[in-house]
C-alpha cells in the first residue's frame, strides 16, 4: 500500500495478512472511540431558527447520515450529542440542564450560532437570555454563524468526531 | 371606503393614514364603546382582533389593535393612547374578543398595562413575583442585563 491514508477516517490499526484471514493489532480504546465518533446520535432540540439549519443538514441534500448522525433521538437517554440549535432563554436554561444531566456518557455538547455561543443578537440590552449556552453545560464545539450554513454544522460536526477519535 | 363608513357613525373620528393599513385614532374614555360598536355594528362587523400590542413611547403608553372583519375582508387598526405612564390602565375588551384575555395579560405582564374589568390580570411569561416591567423603556435588571 503505497497511498497514504489519513489517520483521522482509517480504522486505528494495522492488519497483518496470515494463512486463513489475518491478525488485526489495534489499542481497544481506539477501537471504540473509532466506533463511538461514526455512531453519534444528536437529540432532537432546537429552540430557534439554528434548528431549521439543523433540519436541512439532515436532509436529502446535506445529508448529514453520510457521517453516521442520522440516528436523531427524540429522548435525552438515547442520544450522544446535543446541538443546541438557538437561543437558550433563563426559562429554558434548567430545562437544557436537565437534558444534558440525563444523556449517557459519553455525551458532546455543540454550540451552534451565535445565541447558543455568546447570546449574539441578544448580548446586549436583554432580560431573557442567557449569554452562551456554556454557563449552563460544557460545551465540545462551538459554530459561527446566525444561523451557520449546514457545511458549518456538518465541519462542526466532523471537528467532534476528530476530537473523539483523539480521545476526548 | 372603510372610512367614510366610521366617518358616518363616529363623527369626531380622527385617522392616521400611509401604512398598510387604516389606522383609528380613539381616546381611552371612549375605546370599550368604539369597541363594541366596531365589533356589533352591522357595517363594521370586525369580528377578529389578530393583534395586540402595547407601544412604550417614553412618555406616555399607546396601546395598538389589530382588527379584521372576515365578512367584509377588511382590516383596521385603533390606536389608543394612555397617558398616564406610571398608572396605565385601560378597559379590557375580552368581554367582545376573548383572544384578548391572553393578549391583555401579557401586556400587563411586560408593559404593566392594567385592563379594567379583565377576569383574570396576572403575570403570563413571568413569574408570579416578578418585580417590573421589562419591555419598558427605562426596564433595568442589573443581573441579567449587559447595558450598551
Amino acid at each position: 500500500m503505497d497511498v497514504k491514508e489519513d489517520p483521522k477516517t482509517t480504522f486505528p490499526g494495522e492488519i497483518h495478512p496470515t494463512p486463513g484471514g489475518g491478525i488485526l493489532v489495534s489499542k481497544i480504546d481506539d477501537v471504540i472511540n473509532w466506533a463511538r465518533s461514526n455512531s453519534l446520535w444528536p437529540l432532537v432540540f432546537g429552540t430557534s431558527c439554528c434548528a431549521i439549519e439543523m433540519m436541512s443538514t439532515a436532509s436529502a441534500k446535506y445529508d448529514w447520515s453520510r457521517f453516521g448522525f442520522e440516528v436523531a433521538r427524540a429522548t435525552p437517554r438515547q442520544a450522544d450529542v446535543i446541538i443546541i440549535a438557538g437561543t437558550i432563554v433563563n426559562k429554558m436554561a434548567p430545562v437544557l440542564k436537565r437534558l444534558y444531566d440525563q444523556m449517557p456518557n459519553p455525551k458532546y455538547v455543540i454550540a451552534m450560532g451565535a445565541c447558543a455561543t455568546s447570546g449574539g443578537p441578544f448580548f446586549y440590552n436583554t432580560y431573557s437570555v442567557v449569554k452562551g449556552a456554556d454557563h449552563v453545560i460544557p460545551v465540545d464545539v462551538y459554530v459561527a454563524g446566525c444561523p451557520p450554513r449546514p457545511e458549518a454544522l456538518l465541519h462542526a460536526l466532523i471537528t467532534l468526531q476528530e476530537k473523539v477519535k483523539a480521545g476526548g | 371606503m372603510l372610512k367614510e363608513v366610521i366617518q358616518e357613525s363616529l363623527p369626531n373620528a380622527v385617522f392616521e393614514e400611509g401604512g398598510q393599513w387604516l389606522n383609528l385614532i380613539v381616546e381611552n374614555a371612549d375605546w370599550f364603546k368604539v369597541a363594541e360598536q366596531l365589533k356589533s355594528s352591522k357595517e363594521f362587523l370586525f369580528d377578529y382582533l389578530f393583534c395586540v400590542s402595547c407601544v412604550d413611547w417614553k412618555t406616555h403608553l399607546t396601546m395598538v389593535y389589530h382588527l379584521e372583519s372576515l365578512q367584509f375582508n377588511q382590516i383596521l387598526v385603533v390606536k389608543v393612547k394612555i397617558a398616564d405612564r406610571n398608572n396605565p390602565a385601560i378597559d379590557s375588551v375580552s368581554s367582545l374578543w376573548r383572544t384578548a384575555e391572553l393578549h391583555e395579560r401579557e401586556a400587563y405582564d411586560l408593559f404593566g398595562v392594567r385592563f379594567n374589568n379583565h377576569p383574570d390580570l396576572r403575570r403570563l411569561f413571568l413569574t408570579e413575583d416578578w418585580a417590573g416591567w421589562p419591555l419598558r423603556k427605562d426596564y433595568e435588571d442589573a443581573v441579567n442585563m449587559i447595558k450598551l
